[in-house]
């Protein structure tokens, strides 16, 4: 495959003419850069995942099972069972077109198969042919097709280029989430072994050692101790944090990713660094080593095999409560999941903060806090010491990330947070924040390299905002709350409005955060000169 | 095509009712025959898609919430765009249901100067919608003085409300113009829009075809050809009190208008529940927006949840026994 070298100011010729031919005419092409690598076999086979075989997305024949059309119209039929939001979603959508420019791939790429009602359609066309009656008779007047093989491309093509964010279903009159359509569309190819490569290995990962990035127990450590020698280089102090410990008051779980690469690792040491300041009662995990959950990017049974590590390690350590970690899907997972799944959660207690004794109330059932809200609420009843003057240097603005705002509706914590550890901030326009917040445009498992095209297609709109206020108030940070952003963002930042840097908001915190018995800070948390520091030492 | 066939279609339905009670006096099968039939299939089949709808289960708590949740006590939740009450979901929902909320949100995207992208507000589509759909409420409210025997003060004050420009006699219902020009509007964005064009099947023409004929022949009947009020009363009545008759003064010149319009109606009533129309009953149901955001407070309960294969903490750390102890990680087994 060749490198993906198209200049941003080429890629943003975005041709928004519909094809001379009907959608259902037009075939679909699997175009380079724009999509992601098959899912090793292996990967598959170790959460044993059905019809098992090599294949690849750029080749003619994608070596589907021999019973494909009956294994994809009988899970349909299954799925249209169990949830009432496919069957509904299926049936009601007058065709508006409310949703049609609000989905960030359909504004970065024009193409209109990536309109949220046309990437729906793709599958109710499906659903119409063969479950309902008009459909059945008027076959294509009533907008009916037939399931091919090319369908099947079509919807793996085009079900990959969705990451589940929610916008469209802001603007729907009905609600109509294409996410769920998604979700199903993928549950489904996951039937016939199609599977991602950036999935795959992430979700057999994470099943085997606890988290997406593979990391066994020691090196988990080990990378834990080289923050430690950060952290004692900038602040002087020496921080001793525990895994596995049993009796700990708080089990702590956060997305693997922080503790792997920047800019992530720098919000793992804001954890740290706070947890330390706090004298916290808390442990790490190295079994439930991962917030974040990539099964929920293939099918819901997966999610929750992977997600059932979280309960069972509290129960086994015996901690009284769960603290969660900075990470967009993790939060939908837990907020919206987790709880039915493996539920009721009654070997744990109500969440109480130790240090201020606020009841999180907001999570008395499933006992997990974020650490957005347990933040806010040590600022605000003054428990920490903070020198906002030492975020300075930064300008910063905040990304909501598509999950924590439309799959939660954790809107103000994190900008409360940031008010009070830095003095510039600024928000994006209002049509790009909050509910309606615009995807990193790599989530959902499609933070691979290889259809970097599509990604940055993906993060035009986030990016676009970004561009406004670094030219309006000169912003030069982008904080968010999301592991994946953290990744994802710095790339589509550099290549859209470059000079810009991407932060988690604990990093902020950290670098603002006056330390008992440290020594004067001369540097910030990625270990560079504080402003006004680069001479007095 | 795709605009061409539901034109055909709602004109050869025009057509075929005329001739049917002009030419070939079939008053009784248009006019009686299948509008019960019409109503006993919207019944019937209303009620199997709710039913369908309302026995597949919610297995998990979605809501798309579209403020801020119930969390500390001094963060000032948006106690209706993410509820986290009963009543914040209902003034939620009513909101959808008679203000169109979420439509009202609506913004344009546009890349300008091939450089950046801005949004401005779009409520025509909004806007267009309400009209639209109320004016038909108003409508077909306003019809029930046909199908009662004395005209309840709530209608006639309904009716008097709609025609405060009076403009003449018979008095001018603003709702005629107004349902016309949003149908209009409807109707023009689906063709000029490429996109909505794009997306646009026979089945969303289908329906504003419909019911523009539907509106069209009452306007006919009110302004221009002039049907025997009288008669139309007595008949309806006989209808709902299931003693049919069909009065002499239909049977002959302008009454076959009425029987186009009792027709085309019929036509819609029909098709209803096998459409897209269906959107009537479905915004009721629609998890994103009918629930409660506190599942982090109140566990939901999946009907179908079942037990999975997962990896155990002891196969896990019998992978990685040594390693753990070697990095002074406790273990469950020495
Ligand atoms: C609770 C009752 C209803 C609600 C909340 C509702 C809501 C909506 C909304 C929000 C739209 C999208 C905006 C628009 O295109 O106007 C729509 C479209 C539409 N509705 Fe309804 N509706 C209801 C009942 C009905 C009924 C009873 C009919 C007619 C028999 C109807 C016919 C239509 C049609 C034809 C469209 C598509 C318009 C187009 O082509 O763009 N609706 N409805
Ligand atoms: S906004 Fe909703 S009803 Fe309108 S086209 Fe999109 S999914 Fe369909
Ligand atoms: S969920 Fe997001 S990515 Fe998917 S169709 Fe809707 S707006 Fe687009």
């Amino acid at each position: 495959m060749a490198k993906f070298t198209a200049k941003p100011k080429d890629l943003i010729n975005i041709d928004y003419t519909t094809p001379k031919t009907e959608w259902m005419d037009t075939p679909t092409e699997i175009r380079e850069h724009m999509f992601c690598h098959a899912t090793k076999a292996k990967d598959l086979e170790t959460v044993e995942f059905p019809n098992i075989h090599e294949w690849r997305p750029q080749d003619e024949d994608w070596k589907l099972p021999a019973n494909w059309e009956q294994t994809i119209l009988q899970g349909m039929q299954d799925l249209l069972k169990k949830y009432r939001s496919f069957q509904l979603f299926m049936d009601i959508c007058v065709r508006c077109g409310a949703c049609a420019d609000k989905c960030h791939f359909f504004i970065g790429s024009g193409d209109p198969k990536n309109m949220p009602v046309l990437r729906a359609e793709l599958m109710r066309s499906v659903y119409r042919g063969n479950f309902t009656l008009a459909g059945k008779i008027l076959k294509k007047l009533a907008g009916a097709r037939k399931l091919t093989p090319a369908v099947i491309k079509e919807w793996w093509y085009y079900f990959y280029q969705c990451t589940e964010c929610r916008r469209c279903s802001v603007f729907c009159p009905y609600g109509i989430d294409t996410a769920e359509v998604t979700m199903m569309a993928r549950e489904l190819l996951n039937l016939l072994g199609l599977q991602l490569g950036w999935i795959g290995g992430p979700v057999a990962n994470c099943y085997m050692k606890g988290n997406h990035l593979g990391l066994e127990p020691h090196t988990i450590k080990s990378s834990v101790e080289f923050f430690l020698d950060d952290i004692k280089e900038i602040t002087g102090i020496t921080i001793e944090p525990t895994f596995n410990r049993k009796g700990a008051e708080i089990l702590f779980v956060t997305p693997s990713g922080d503790l792997f690469a920047n800019p992530g690792t720098y919000t793992a040491m804001g954890y740290l660094m706070l947890f330390h300041e706090l004298g916290l009662d808390y442990t790490w995990s190295t079994y439930a080593s991962e917030g974040g959950n990539f099964g929920f990017f293939t099918s819901n049974e997966m999610a929750k095999r992977l997600n059932s590590k979280i309960y069972a390690e509290a129960k086994r350590l015996g901690v009284k409560w769960i603290l969660g970690g900075e990470c967009g899907h993790m939060w939908r997972v837990i907020h919206q999941y987790m709880d039915t799944w493996q539920g009721p959660a009654d070997f744990l207690q109500e969440p109480v903060s130790p240090i201020t004794g606020t009841k999180f109330e907001n999570a008395k059932a499933t006992k997990m806090v974020h650490i957005a809200e347990f933040t806010a609420d040590l600022i605000k009843n003054n428990k920490l010491k903070l020198d906002k003057s030492r975020n300075d240097h930064l300008v910063v603005t905040y990304h909501d990330s598509c999950n924590t705002a439309r799959g939660m509706g954790m809107l103000e914590e994190p900008r409360y947070i940031i008010n009070n550890v830095c003095n510039h901030f600024h928000e994006m326009p209002e049509d790009t924040i909050k509910e309606k917040t615009f995807c990193c445009g790599s989530g959902t498992g499609l933070n691979a390299s290889e259809n970097m095209e599509l990604r940055m297609r993906g993060g035009l709109p986030r990016a676009n905002a970004v561009k406004f206020v670094k030219e309006k108030h000169g912003v030069n940070m982008l904080a968010n709350v999301c592991a994946i952003d953290r990744a994802t963002l710095s790339a589509s930042v550099d290549y859209w409005v470059p000079g810009t840097a991407v932060c988690g908001t604990h990093e902020l915190v950290a670098n603002a955060l006056v330390m008992k018995g440290e020594k004067e800070r001369t540097l910030d948390i990625r270990l560079e000169p504080l402003p006004g520091k680069e001479a007095s030492e | 095509m795709k605009m061409l066939l539901p034109f055909v279609a709602v004109m050869a339905l025009v057509a075929a009712a005329l001739m049917a009670v002009n030419v070939a006096n079939l008053h009784f099968l248009f006019g009686v025959a299948i509008p019960y039939i019409a109503f006993a299939v919207f019944t019937a089949g209303f009620v199997y898609r709710i039913v369908k709808w309302a026995s597949s289960p919610v297995p998990f708590r979605i809501p798309t919430t579209c403020g801020q949740e119930f969390s500390l006590p001094w963060v000032k939740q948006n106690k209706i765009e993410n509820p986290s009450t009963a009543t914040g979901v209902i003034i939620r929902m009513a909101l959808e249901i008679f203000l169109f909320r979420s439509l009202f949100r609506n913004i344009k995207a546009e890349l300008r100067d091939g450089q950046k992208i801005v949004y401005g507000s779009d409520k025509w589509l909004w806007l267009a919608g309400l009209a639209f759909h109320w004016t038909f409420l108003v409508i077909l409210v306003r019809h029930l003085r046909f199908f009662v025997g004395d005209v309840p003060m709530s209608i006639a004050m309904l009716e008097h409300l709609d025609g405060f420009l009076q403009i003449g006699v018979p008095m001018i219902y603003i709702t005629d113009g107004v349902i016309l020009a949003a149908i209009g509007y409807l109707f023009i964005r689906r063709v000029l829009l490429p996109q909505i064009r794009y997306i646009s099947l026979p089945a969303d023409y289908f329906p504003l075809f419909l019911i523009a004929a539907i509106v069209v022949s009452g306007i006919l009947m009110r302004y221009i050809v002039k049907v025997d009020v009288v008669g139309v009363k007595n008949f309806t009545m006989g209808l709902v009190t299931f003693t049919p008759v069909i009065p002499a003064t239909l049977m002959q010149g302008n009454g076959a208008w009425f029987f186009l319009h009792v027709f085309l109606i019929s036509v819609l009533f029909a098709y209803f529940p096998f459409s897209k129309l269906m959107h009537m009953g479905g915004v009721f149901m629609s998890p994103t927006r009918n629930m409660i955001n506190n599942s982090r407070m109140v566990r939901h309960v999946n009907p179908w949840n079942y037990p999975v294969h997962v990896h155990t903490y002891e196969e896990y750390e019998n992978d990685f026994r040594d390693k753990m102890k070697a990095a002074g990680i406790p273990v469950e087994k020495e």
